[in-house]
């Protein structure tokens, strides 16, 4: 008997051809490959990736086991509350933060907006997040992802969403749910969306899953690949509303492979000991009593924001399609 | 009796380790068992080990959490480690934010070819074996020195990869890419430590 982790039987890798060696040539390096890319992701895999706005919290999210951390000029709370056109940060307050930690840097680039994700490759951020938090840059099209060395992560509500990041380059998918309002409900919509779409294809033959690839808008090979796999081919996170340590498990348990946490940190009102919990709480996402542990005496969580009376333009998930 | 191999999961690709080793073990036709674990007392029921990749800052913090250094450098059976793995099995490393297990007589620097966007794919040497091997270097690490007791197995520009009795320590992810090699020389070393320890 082989157990596997939690119930994934798969190798994300599979379906990445292999490069004969032999015809390798030792001095030939191969960078942004999409193996390199997908497997930098992979590396995440069981983390907590934190909004930081500055040195002292990318510091304080790293002391707490951040496995990476996202430089933004504010974190998506603030945004809502700045109204305005919401941009790429100052690439000085990128590059400090770079300085500080030891960690993966992410960055967040609007929709569309391939100049703004050229800056952040060449300020060294190792991830990309192309983002419905920012003001989209493009209503039409996605950046393509597949032109840059780095690797991006996207947001995504529902399976053909998700394909069609893949399918443009994308080597990690995160839920969009509803950033900076510390409600987790949409995180969850998205998340059981994606899983029960997949294992709707699982009981599908090859014309049937053409027909759905054309009703959902999403490539077929992506979404056969989905098939077999039983799952997306990429890593999967969770983000958006994610606030407590019980909200982050209860993700977990759902089936993603980590957490981003935005506002939902350094908007608590002990940010240290909130981030702690945090990964504490993905780490132990099946067992209540140290989930129950870490939450004690945390404090006040973020203040949470009311989804259903949003007006239409600050609702970032549906931003792109 | 089979080999039980238990990955450490903390932290970092570990599916992947799990998939490479259930196809390493059929592969050499043995029989055996690959699990993942994350409480400290499931080490003693390890033949083998796994400290996968992932981020070492994060899965150094996870093991005192824990408890899991000295059930680590109590264990007798062999430790497979790759990256970040790598980075925590040595004995010392260049940045003072994360502690070696010292387990292999290594030094190791982190994070030495860049970001990510100078991680790639390279030909690795292994000694012994002429075919070069396909290795994913990811924000990788590299042995900056080789102590008595250890002894380097691959190169690339570098040292990146070592072993030292049953263990065996590298900068790169063959369970990524497929070719299982590494594992099964780790698997073959394992068996011969066992016999002649």
């Amino acid at each position: 008997m082989t157990q596997t982790f939690r119930g994934v039987p798969d190798h994300l890798f599979i379906a990445v051809p292999q490069q004969d060696v032999q015809t390798m040539k030792l001095e030939e390096l191969r960078f942004g490959t999409e193996l390199v890319k997908r497997g930098f992701a992979a590396m995440q895999k069981g983390g907590v990736i934190m909004d930081v706005v500055n040195a002292e919290q990318a510091a304080i999210a790293e002391e707490a086991g951040a496995v990476a951390v996202m430089a933004l000029e504010r974190v998506p709370a603030d945004i809502r509350k700045a109204g305005g056109v919401a941009r790429m940060a100052d690439p000085a307050k990128i590059a400090e933060i770079i300085e500080t930690v030891s960690i993966p840097v992410m960055g967040k680039a609007r929709i569309g907006h391939f100049v703004e994700a050229q800056v952040l490759e060449a300020l060294g951020v190792d991830m990309i997040d192309e983002s419905e938090v920012l003001t989209p840059a493009d209503p039409t099209y996605h950046i393509v992802k597949t032109a840059f060395t780095v690797p991006f992560v996207c947001g995504a509500r529902n399976l053909g969403e998700a394909c069609r990041r893949i399918n443009e380059g994308a080597a990690m998918i995160r839920t969009k749910g509803e950033a900076g309002t510390g409600n987790v409900v949409e995180a969850v919509r998205h998340m059981r969306a994606i899983t029960s779409e997949i294992h709707e294809l699982q009981g599908m033959n090859d014309i049937e899953i053409a027909a759905r690839a054309r009703f959902i808008e999403a490539p077929f090979e992506i979404m056969k690949d989905c098939a077999v796999r039983g799952r997306l081919p990429v890593v999967n996170f969770s983000a958006g509303g994610i606030a407590t340590p019980c909200d982050a498990a209860m993700m977990m348990q759902l089936g993603c492979d980590g957490v981003f946490v935005g506002s939902g940190i350094f908007k608590s009102e002990t940010p240290a000991e909130m981030a702690l919990a945090i990964v504490e709480a993905v780490n132990h996402y099946d067992d209540a009593s140290i989930i129950a542990d870490v939450s004690r005496g945390l404090g006040g969580a973020m203040p949470g924001l009311d989804i259903d009376t949003l007006p239409e333009d600050q609702v970032y998930r549906n931003r792109g399609h | 009796m089979g080999i039980n191999i238990g990955v450490c999961a903390l932290q970092g690709d570990v599916s992947e380790h799990i998939t490479a080793f259930e196809a390493a073990l059929s592969a050499s036709g043995q029989e055996g068992e690959v699990f993942s674990f994350r409480r400290a007392e499931d080490i003693s029921r390890c033949d083998a080990i796994v400290l996968p990749g992932g981020e070492s800052t994060t899965i150094s913090r996870l093991l005192h959490k824990n408890d899991m250094y000295g059930p680590l450098r109590a264990f007798r059976g062999g430790i497979f480690a790759t990256c970040a793995g790598m980075v925590l099995i040595g004995r010392e490393i260049d940045d003072p934010r994360i502690e070696p297990l010292g387990i292999m007589d290594i030094t190791v620097g982190r994070n030495a070819f860049g970001r990510q966007r100078d991680s790639c794919e390279m030909a690795v040497t292994i000694t012994g074996d002429e075919k070069p091997f396909c290795g994913y270097f990811i924000r990788a690490p590299v042995i900056i020195s080789v102590g008595p007791e250890a002894e380097p197995l691959c190169y690339a520009d570098h040292i990146v990869g070592a072993v030292q009795g049953p263990h065996m320590a590298l900068s790169f992810h063959p369970e990524l890419g497929g070719d299982l090699r590494l594992h099964l020389l780790f698997l073959e070393r394992l068996g011969a430590y066992k016999v002649a320890p």
